[in-house]
């Protein structure tokens, strides 16, 4: 129940749909009680006792009753259904705010996958419920409680006689229930991982063919085929070995009716249209029940759903906006790491460990280090995605939390290695970060980043949609795509992750033209692994776990016999030797 | 302009919706669909059919023994040892359907599941077999939906669809054929509810689905929102676009309510519908069939009329809901069918040759290549590669690098021309042992999710733990698996993402060095990776290319410059071929292309 009132928020002020609801849900199942009793009235009053007068009674009320039902029957569903998906929607737009705005940590250890599920089918459990397992308990109670009083105002030991098959019916549904939904969970597994395994196989199958591994990859996906059709069959086995016996037990009721209460006609204990009324009833009962076991499921299947969802609701956002923080419009672009120390988890060791540098406005700060030695996570720092556990990051003099985040991340561009586009237009890409650009803005920012000649050529030019991942154009033009993007806000601080490394050398030339377009006036950090991109940095910090092992201009490290020498050998032996071949 | 401003925030984001759900009835189709079941024609089929007419007879009985026997002739006639016979006579029958019911859904389920799973193995392994063209035309996602969700979407109709469409027709006649028999004047009087249950079953039931799809389209729209947004979270809390994504998912989300609202609408007439026609059946039986009670009917009949009344709808309904899964069976089936008629580009001749243990001599003999028909990909290449030769091939995106390699393990066939491997023409030769030779280590190799044992034994799935670490250590690989945590047996997600772009490149040449080729094609990888992991690399490709022929699709200078051989390609021409030096001294177009990439570095 503590789930349900921490979700209050959501469905409680919809409560209105609900109440109505259940409203015509009383009545719905009051009438529907009332079949049995016209058909007994007819047969016993009518037809037997000789009292035809009362057959268009009969006839007239009972259509005006089914009517009024049908007219009820309706509302109850229809406010029923409104209650869930207000709620639903309401809901999903608290979830997806949330989501915005959870730290990149957050994001770190969530999978795409288990968030998509919650936001998937937990809400749908959730929504679920609320339409229609509230009300489906409520019904259950009333139809049962009603049956039982007309049964029992018909005949008390016809009533008992009948119903003793209920305890061993119980009993199946229960074992049945207890059986059916690890089995179900069994099927979705089995779907699940078959789905992953196909996935995979579509994914990688240039892999798979370059190795001509398709009949291993026939072989796998058969195994797993099979389990799946295994799984369904052993779920079907059980539908098969209770379903029946469920039946057969109604069946039994039916026929313990048939005898004692043939008998009892014949003594003429009760008429026989009451026992056909008994009849009827009998299922009003059976059905209810051999359907208790979905209910209660249902139940603590949407309470586990709305445990779930809490987490993402309750989930803490670790950066948050000062009270009275600045906002600027932009940056002189001072850059300073005072004694900074980061770690990403508690007893991680530090990524980041004492670092301090400083970065005059405009100038260009490059970072070199194998992968794990801390690059990115100064970038990370200094557009506030982590906060540091020691020491200050300022800008302009000021320490980042003092500004609004909109200033903060709004004046740093950043392009990545891998670029991530958004299934929408070209246009609409580059103006992601500035929705309300005009189009002379966007176009010139894509020539600033010499994507305005391929994106001119393309059919729709601007207004091409990407597909799934930027699906159709090439990694160098995705890249660009990418940089334009970060030219169209206008940023004072511009980041450079690894942006070219992802492409072949002829793109490179191309990318690096545009960046060193882009970088004229503006305090920028180089990543890289080339020295050929770095070169012409004004301070070059050689990063090693998490500490600076390095730092000064290229001339100078390349003379300072550490890893920095090192790597430059490495990459320009080549041309030396090359130099070298070609002289000769 | 506030309209441009809500323009703008609908037009964030696109997402394809076009997919088709429905189609119209095709015989044509339905018999290619339904040749599934053939193989079970003399086992499961008639096993099912003979269990559900047993079903179906049992309950068609039952309300006459009710009705007409036990109320009009044994309690009425206060016939006790009727009573008792009839009621054991039901109970024989309960029984009897209840060992029915358990072998009709074991036997159903079975041959419902085994259809789907025949008609799967059959979509995966065409699939499977189908050109690099295929993959490249389709993303990944669209190829997964006709694997997984086009099949399952045919799941219900081959499970209970097909024979409940017999069970209902047989239990529908039967319950005509005995309320005739019983009065022919109630039966035409009741019957007029008939025409009304139909078209609430096949027609309203249509337009309910047809809202409840556009349900499910709109919340398709909104997953993939909440899929993109979720992935590309980085991307916009750098653009500070919170604010903006919110609103334009409140837009998408609305559309999806809105559509909600109007499905529950319809959705919640249905029922009141389906019991009002009811209503009227019974009043039709109350008030005509009360009249009837003495001239003409007992009132036994009249209680079987009762309880047949209440066994109409069901079959209806499934009638109209087995209408309406062959009309979605028709778009799944139409989707799977346009995947199994897509032909290997390469096919097979009879008499093959089997290549066993080639040389690894490659010739081009005149070959001409066209993906299009239009431009040609290769134009008359004639070349040679002697065994245990390494070549390069240098050229710009577009010139033919790739062609050639795609030749070599005959992705494609040439359209003029022969590819000869150790002499023998590659059409002549059965494809799977010419790609046994074969191995090619892809730029982007992809990791499976699994060990990192499994992913290097994918090379060659029979090879022992020693062969596969010995391989791994062979290409410098070893070093960095035996710093994760558990060392071999360490468990990579999909994509790999614990490994970083080097590491996967390593394991990608332990699975070639493990699968032991005698033709090795290498494409070479354009990501940067750091320098110390590029030097291993370099070592790494020694061990590799020791003894083998490859062809190597480079672009680092170091790797070309050791080739035995380089040709420069230029539109599908060789325009020059040779080695490092001579190549260098010619001055030619491989000159200017080194040239430009020291100039290209220098100028940054």
């Amino acid at each position: 129940m503590e789930t349900f009132r921490k979700l209050k928020k959501f469905y409680w002020p919809f409560k209105v749909y609900f109440i109505w609801s259940i409203m015509f849900l009383v009545v719905v199942t009051a009438i529907t009680v009332v079949y049995p009793i016209v058909l007994q009235i007819t047969i016993d009053e009518a037809v037997l006792g000789g009292r035809y007068e009362l057959i268009p009674l009969l006839t007239i009320g009972f259509v005006g009753i089914m009517i009024i039902k049908g007219a009820a029957t309706y509302i109850y569903q229809y406010t029923g259904d409104l209650f869930g998906i207000h709620s639903v929607y309401q809901l999903r737009n608290s979830l997806y705010a949330k989501l915005q705005y959870l730290s990149f940590k957050y994001y770190d250890n969530a999978k795409t996958g288990d968030l998509m599920s919650r936001l998937t089918a937990d809400v749908e459990a959730f929504r679920f419920f609320l339409s229609f397992g509230f009300s489906e308990l409520i019904r259950f109670c009333l139809l049962i409680l009603i049956s039982f009083s007309v049964m029992f105002y018909y005949s008390i030991t016809l009533t008992i006689v009948t119903l003793i098959t209920l305890p061993f019916l119980a009993v199946v549904v229960f074992k049945f229930d207890k059986e059916v939904h690890p089995a179900f969970r069994g099927i979705r597994k089995s779907f699940g991982s078959l789905n992953t395994k196909v996935q995979e196989n579509i994914s990688g199958i240039n892999t798979v063919k370059s190795l001509s591994r398709e009949d291993f990859e026939i072989k796998k996906f058969n195994d797993s085929n099979r389990d799946y059709k295994d799984k369904y069959l052993f779920t079907s086995e059980i539908w098969a070995k209770y379903f029946p016996l469920m039946e057969l037990l109604g069946n039994l009721s039916v026929v313990l009716l048939l005898g004692y209460g043939g008998y009892l006609v014949m003594v003429e204990e009760i008429l026989p249209g009451e026992l056909v009324a008994f009849y009827s009833l009998l299922w009003y009962i059976m059905w209810p029940i051999m359907n208790l076991g979905f209910v209660i499921n249902q139940y603590s299947q949407s309470k586990a759903s709305g445990e779930r969802l809490l987490e993402i609701l309750e989930a803490e956002e670790e950066i948050v906006e000062k009270d009275g923080a600045v906002h600027v419009s932009a940056f002189e672009g001072n850059v300073e790491f005072d004694n900074v120390t980061l770690r990403y988890g508690v007893d991680d060791k530090a990524a980041i460990y004492n670092l301090s540098f400083t970065a005059k406005p405009g100038k260009i700060i490059g970072l070199i280090g194998s992968t794990g030695s801390g690059k990115t996570s100064i970038t990370q720092l200094l557009t506030r995605f982590y906060e540091p556990n020691e020491g200050e990051i300022r800008i302009d003099g000021q320490e980042i939390s003092n500004y609004s985040i909109q200033s903060l991340r709004g004046n740093i561009g950043i392009v990545l290695q891998e670029s991530f586009l958004f299934s929408s237009s070209i246009k609409a890409n580059i103006s992601y970060g500035r929705p309300e650009a005009e189009m002379d803005d966007i176009i010139d920012a894509a020539k600033r980043a010499q994507a305005h000649d391929f994106i001119s050529a393309l059919p729709d030019g601007y207004d091409t949609i990407l597909g799934e991942r930027g699906m159709g154009l090439s990694g160098g033009q995705k890249q660009r795509i990418a940089i334009a993007r970060a030219i169209c806000v206008n940023p004072s601080i511009l980041i450079l992750d690894d942006a070219t490394s992802a492409v072949d050398m002829e793109t490179e030339f191309e990318i690096q033209k545009a960046l060193n377009e882009v970088m004229k006036g503006k305090t920028t950090f180089i990543i890289a692994h080339r020295i050929s991109s770095l070169q012409y940095a004004d301070e070059i910090l050689v990063l090693e776990d998490g500490r600076i092992a390095e730092r000064g201009n290229h001339k100078q490290l390349v003379q300072n016999a550490g890893l920095y020498q090192r790597i430059y050998e490495l990459q320009y032996k080549d041309r030396d030797k090359l130099q070298r071949s070609y002289t000769s | 302009m506030t309209k441009h401003k809500h323009d703008n925030t609908a037009n964030r984001f696109h997402y394809s919706t076009d997919l088709v759900i429905e189609k119209p009835f095709n015989w044509k189709q339905m018999l290619r669909l339904f040749s599934y079941i053939l193989p079970y024609k003399k086992s499961l089929v008639p096993l099912s059919i003979i269990m559900v007419l047993i079903n179906t007879a049992v309950r068609l009985m039952i309300p006459i023994l009710i009705g007409v026997y036990t109320l009009d002739q044994a309690i009425v006639e206060r016939d006790t040892s009727m009573l008792i016979k009839l009621v054991i006579l039901i109970a024989a029958l309960y029984a009897v359907s209840y060992f029915a019911n358990i072998f009709r859904i074991r036997w159903m389920n079975e041959l419902g599941q085994n259809v789907i799973y025949d008609l799967r193995k059959h979509l995966f392994t065409h699939v499977q077999n189908l050109s690099h063209r295929f993959f490249d035309q389709r993303s990944a996602g669209s190829i997964l939906v006709r694997i997984m969700n086009d099949i399952n979407s045919l799941q219900e109709l081959f499970t209970n669809g097909v024979i409940n469409l017999l069970m209902d027709m047989i239990l529908l006649a039967g319950i005509f054929v005995i309320l005739f028999s019983l009065s022919p004047e109630l039966t035409l009087a009741i019957m007029v509810i008939l025409p009304v249950m139909f078209f609430i079953s096949t027609s309203l039931r249509k337009k309910i689905r047809r809202s409840w799809q556009t349900v499910r389209l709109k919340q398709a729209k909104l997953n993939s929102h909440l899929n993109e947004s979720i992935q590309g979270v980085r991307v916009t809390q750098s653009y500070t676009q919170e604010k903006e994504n919110m609103l334009y998912f409140d837009g998408v989300n609305k559309e999806s309510f809105e559509s909600w609202k109007e499905a529950s609408q319809k959705n919640a007439m249905f029922r009141p519908l389906v019991e009002l026609t009811n209503a009227l059946g019974t009043a039709v039986l109350i008030w005509y069939g009360s009249s009837l009670i003495g001239n003409g009917i007992s009132i036994g009949v009249f209680v079987s009329f009762a309880f047949y009344l209440g066994m109409f709808w069901e079959p209806i309904s499934r009638l109209g809901m087995v209408y309406n899964q062959l009309l979605m069976g028709m778009a799944s089936s139409e989707r799977i069918f346009e995947f199994l008629d897509e032909k290997p580009i390469v096919s097979e001749r009879e008499n093959t040759i089997e290549l066993k243990e080639v040389e690894g001599h490659i010739e081009f003999d005149k070959v001409m290549f066209s993906y299009d028909g239009k431009r040609m990909a290769l134009n008359e290449i004639n070349l040679e590669i002697m065994s245990g030769q390494t070549v390069a091939f240098v050229g710009h995106t577009g010139s033919g690098k790739t062609t050639i390699a795609s030749l070599v393990s005959r992705f494609y066939d040439p359209d003029n021309g022969r590819v000869l491997v150790d002499g023998k023409d590659l059409k002549d030769v059965s494809i799977s042992s010419l790609r046994n030779q074969i191995s090619i280590v892809l730029q982007d190799t992809f990791i499976f999710s699994g060990t990192i044992m499994d992913n290097i034994r994918f090379g060659r799935p029979s090879a022992t733990d020693e062969e596969v670490k010995s391989a791994a250590k062979a290409v410098g690989a070893a070093d960095f698996i035996e710093e994760l945590p558990k060392d071999y047996l360490t468990e990579v997600e999909e994509r790999g993402n614990i490994l970083s772009v080097g590491e996967r490149q390593l394991i990608s040449f332990a699975r070639a060095l493990l699968a032991d080729p005698q033709i090795l094609i290498l494409d070479e990888a354009t990501a940067s990776i750091d320098t110390e992991t590029e030097v291993k690399i370099q070592k790494a490709l020694k061990t590799l290319l020791k003894g083998r022929t490859a062809i190597m699709i480079a672009h680092r200078l170091s790797t070309i410059r050791e080739a035995d051989n380089i040709f420069v390609l230029e539109n599908g021409r060789i325009i020059e071929k040779g080695t490092h030096d001579e190549l260098m001294n010619y001055e030619g177009e491989y000159h200017d292309l080194v040239k430009s990439q020291f100039n290209m570095l220098d100028a940054i």
